[in-house]
């Protein structure tokens, strides 16, 4: 029997059940404690159910931190909901702390009278005095007095339920995490089978391990069942969202996933090369799946490598892409400016992440914009597009490859740690409803008995001439060249001329690429402009506004570079233009250079999302000061 | 009826580009002896693709009229390991000096070497920086006054030779840029080396370091100096060809004068196929003008090569799972239905 129906045929056992439109569960402990996996099956289970989800792990840099320690606490939120939402939470409603040194860093944001849920066998005399505690906080009764605390033994149940089965302590224990997981499934009325075939599968060779983690499962469902503590338990029905069929995606499997279609739809081959760095790594692990969607992934010996083999790829005539984050995209500079002057097409992926330098691989920012408008020595702009969500990065990976190989040009696809790593139901599209790809190369000589190899089209796009082609060899290379016949070429005018044609074919990708939409007014008091993954605390932040009358509306940006044709009418419509970004002031920079526009920034550089409350606040006051 | 290729000469690969070398640059030579291996190789002209990084070498794309690609300093490599990965049907060739692939891009040189790739990698060492005007370089004797060594330089030099047999090279060669027939053998070899086929070329910079392999160039004084190396052959050299190479009990190498109890039987036999690189090694680190150093064909084995094993990787993926299904891969995992 399966633990739902353990717990169906005993009933509800006398305790109510609530309906809720929203929880918050924040699971945390030590970076090796498994609060990651016990995250990523709750989230599972309830995208299967049918909940509107919203993820945010949250885990250091090291592999493994010392045991206890304060920066070894691993977190993993998730926001579920039968509502469309679209961020992992402000506060958290439900706090699981499997240690003293996950509950002094996570204590700070579970809500007044939250659940709090601890693993009281670890608070003992080490693991306190490792997090700073001078007594046990679940004995002094104060300090969590505000909210609703439940001390559970975990590892002494756990260890109970295992009991048996051959393993060591120290296996036993590494089940807690689902122990933890099968009490609040419980609690939030969760079907626990995927969780349990997910088991099964994963250990389906070393079955005492896999039967070990379904009686922590079904000992944490019961201990919810059968104990007094827990009176209550909680529905949230599923959410209302657009007919169809969905699964969970990453932000990084989602932009694996439409590189993969891209090359598909482009009847190409894909080549991938990349170097392992946070947050993009998965990438390359997604894309090395799909060797027979004629994908061949390149893991190069550094990142200046993986751009020159992207480069290389592009001249072979692959569709060639690479994927890094800050640190990484710095190292490319030379070999992305190589691509450009030779007018290759490429995509460029930059999973942004803390900086600057080393920074913070685990957190998540968006400063590298101005890196990957200006960073490349010279004149050398090259199309931006930003997913602004996981299943964006879907889109926007085709978005950046058909701009590629429709301009000839290397193209930059900026996302963060927080969409790549996060999680949201994705709405899988019919194939039907894919926009194609087109990809042409010259197979005869479009010159008088020769090629030429910079004759340009009427968007200003060169050749794409494939080598092995007969009749169309040809040299290119890094330096300036002579438009047209691509020689060597250094006199003054054919560099200034090639210099603005150059800029002149990247602006004209304005005129292929959608107009900027608003959500709002057309005009008004104040304009919310914002980019990349702040998309979810953004835009929730300014419909809570509209919904209450004010005269605000929120302009999300996927296209950087160029802007769109309508932005500059757009911005000129309102009194302010705001633009909360996690970095420093960048866009805010590019919009006044851009519009001559006073553009003002609201910048939070903590390694952490927007949360909603904040931008509301900081808009409330704009809406005040501009009250006459 | 089958169709004939055409026949191909030197002159179908010659670009209609000014060649910008100095006047009796080595560069010519090694261009000449390309142009005249090319026609022989059995492919047509389109299937050749050079690759380049940048130095007085790395012009050398300009001057072929192939595919070519002219790239950034040092990476090379990189570079054409992705041409020949993406198209295995083309037959690539890197041409590079010794301060691009062995100061800014030894990482690449060492890593295409390692991974096996069927690339044909020329290095052209001229002992110094010739492009930007004559500073010194990773294979730069100790002591050279350069400009920006004006004391001398300090830093010990790499052999290129002892880097790619440390990077695990199946084929190493040496050659001499003037030594025209000698070369071109060597090209040829390198050409028709399945994997990577590391060859370096004593090219001779007369503006900015004139005369650095007059020992191995010029008659008269070569003979002495140099020993060619074929393989199944005992290293004999000197002008009356009565000198040779022995191998001590203590596995170093000795130079020995035949006749007086001295035989060529009792010589070292080039072994270019030994499954260990040590032998090449040592040949390696014969140099002048201490030891004749070797010219020719150090090294010759079979490895499979990285391009081959990266798509027979993918084919076999698809033979097995077949084509890609974007379906199945979009509907991979849990999914549900909302009505």
């Amino acid at each position: 029997m399966s633990s739902t129906e353990v717990a169906a045929s005993q009933g509800t056992g006398g305790k109510k059940t609530e309906q809720l439109d929203s929880v918050v569960i924040r699971f945390c402990g030590d970076s090796g404690d498994g609060m990651q996996l016990a995250g990523t099956q709750f989230t599972n289970v309830s995208a299967v159910f049918g909940n509107d989800v919203s993820t945010l792990p949250d885990f250091p840099a090291e592999i493994r931190a010392p045991a206890g320690s304060l920066s070894g606490v691993s977190g993993f939120q998730l926001h579920f909901s039968s509502n469309d939402i679209f961020t992992p939470g402000d506060q958290v409603d439900t706090l699981v702390a499997m240690n003293p040194a996950a509950l002094k860093t996570n204590l700070a944001d579970l809500k007044r009278g939250g659940t709090l849920i601890c693993n009281e066998d670890a608070f003992d005399k080490g693991n306190l005095s490792k997090a700073d505690y001078k007594s046990s906080p679940l004995e002094d009764g104060d300090g969590l007095a505000g909210y609703r605390l439940h001390k559970v033994p975990m590892t002494r149940l756990t260890r109970d339920a295992v009991d048996g089965l051959g393993l060591s302590q120290r296996e036993a224990d590494r089940c807690r995490n689902f122990f933890a997981l099968g009490l609040v499934y419980w609690l939030y009325e969760r079907d626990p089978k995927p969780t349990e075939d997910w088991v099964k599968a994963k250990f389906s060779k070393n079955p005492a391990v896999a039967e070990a983690n379904l009686r922590a499962l079904r000992g944490g469902m019961n201990f919810g069942f059968s104990t007094e503590s827990f009176t209550v338990h909680y529905e949230v029905a599923p959410a209302k969202l657009a007919p169809g069929k969905y699964r969970k995606m990453t932000g990084n499997e989602a932009l694996a996933i439409g590189l993969a279609t891209a090359a598909k739809l482009a009847g190409k081959n894909l080549f991938y090369a990349g170097y392992p760095i946070t947050p993009a790594s998965d990438v390359l692990h997604e894309l090395s799946k799909l060797k027979n969607f004629g994908v061949r992934t390149f893991q190069a010996e550094d990142e200046i490598a993986s751009m020159a083999a992207a480069v290389g790829a592009a001249f072979a005539g692959d569709l060639a892409v690479t994927a890094s984050s800050g640190p990484g995209i710095c190292l490319k500079g030379e070999a992305m400016g190589l691509g450009m002057i030779t007018e290759l097409p490429m995509v460029i992926c930059d999973v942004q992440r803390g900086g600057p330098s080393t920074g913070l691989p685990t957190k998540t920012e968006q400063s590298d914009l101005l890196l990957a408008m200006y960073g490349r020595n010279g004149e050398s702009p090259m199309p931006i597009v930003a997913a602004a969500t996981p299943g964006d990065c879907f889109a926007m990976a085709q978005e950046a490859m058909r701009i590629a190989v429709n301009f000839m040009t290397p193209v930059l696809l900026l996302s963060d740690g927080y969409i790549a790593n996060g999680a949201e139901p994705w709405r899988i599209p019919a194939i039907s409803e894919l926009k194609p790809i087109r990809v042409e190369h010259v197979t005869e000589l479009n010159g008088d008995g020769e090629y030429l190899p910079y004759k340009r089209d009427e968007n200003l796009v060169r050749p794409w001439a494939v080598p092995g082609t007969p009749g169309l060899e040809h040299r290119i290379g890094g330096l300036e060249k002579s438009d047209v016949t691509g020689h060597v070429d250094y006199s003054p005018t054919n560099h200034h001329h090639m210099t603005e044609v150059r800029a002149a074919k990247v602006a004209g990708v304005a005129d292929f690429i959608p107009e900027q939409e608003i959500e709002g007014p057309d005009s008004g008091k104040v304009l919310v402009v914002s980019w990349g993954g702040t998309y979810g605390s953004v835009r929730t932040a300014v419909r809570r506004l509209i919904e209450r009358g004010e005269s605000v509306a929120h302009c999300h940006l996927r296209y950087l570079n160029p802007f769109p044709k309508n932005l500059g009418t757009i911005v000129s419509n309102f009194e302010r233009v705001w633009v909360p970004e996690l970095n420093a002031g960048q866009l805010s920079l590019m919009l006044r250079a851009e519009f001559l526009v006073d553009a003002v920034g609201y910048n939070k550089i903590q390694g952490k999302p927007f949360l909603v409350n904040e931008l509301v606040e900081q808009i409330e006051s704009i809406l005040e000061d501009s009250n006459p | 009826m089958t169709t004939e290729l055409p026949v191909l000469t030197a002159k179908d690969f010659a670009s209609d580009q000014e060649i910008r070398w100095c006047p009796r640059c080595g560069d010519y030579s090694i261009l000449a002896q390309m142009k005249k291996v090319l026609p022989t190789l059995g492919l047509p002209r389109e299937k050749f693709v050079f690759v380049s990084g940048i130095g007085c070498s790395s012009r050398f794309p300009y001057y072929m009229d192939t595919y070519g690609f002219h790239g950034i300093h040092g990476r090379a490599p990189a570079i054409a390991t992705a041409v020949k990965v993406a198209r295995p049907d083309l037959q690539v060739w890197v041409i590079t000096g010794d301060g691009d692939s062995l100061s800014i891009g030894g990482n690449h040189l060492m890593h295409a070497i390692r991974r096996n790739v069927d690339l044909k990698i020329v290095l052209f060492n001229n002992q110094i920086y010739g492009l930007t005007k004559g500073q010194y370089s990773p294979t730069s004797p100790v002591g050279s006054r350069t400009k920006s060594t004006p004391l001398g330089s300090v830093d010990f030099p790499l052999s290129p030779l002892c880097v790619a047999i440390g990077s695990e090279a199946t084929f190493v060669a040496r050659a001499v840029d003037v030594d025209i027939k000698h070369l071109t053998m060597v090209l040829e070899r390198a050409a028709h080396h399945e994997g990577t086929a590391f060859v370096e070329v004593y090219q001779d910079c007369n503006v900015f370091n004139s005369g650095a392999f007059n020992y191995a160039s010029k008659k008269g004084e070569k003979e002495d100096n140099i020993v060619y190396l074929e393989h199944g052959k005992p290293l004999v050299f000197g002008k009356n060809r009565d000198k040779g190479i022995r191998v001590s009990e203590m596995s170093r190498p000795e130079v020995v004068e035949l006749g007086s109890g001295v035989s060529e039987d009792d010589l070292l036999f080039h072994d270019e196929e030994a499954s260990e690189p040590s032998l090449a090694f040592l040949l390696a680190r014969m140099r002048h003008p201490e030891f004749p150093e070797p010219l020719g064909v150090f090294r010759d084995v079979k490895r499979p090569t990285y391009d081959a094993q990266v798509n027979s990787q993918m084919n076999s993926a698809i033979e097995s799972k077949g084509e890609g299904d974007l379906e199945a891969l979009f509907n991979s995992g849990d999914t549900w239905t909302v009505e």
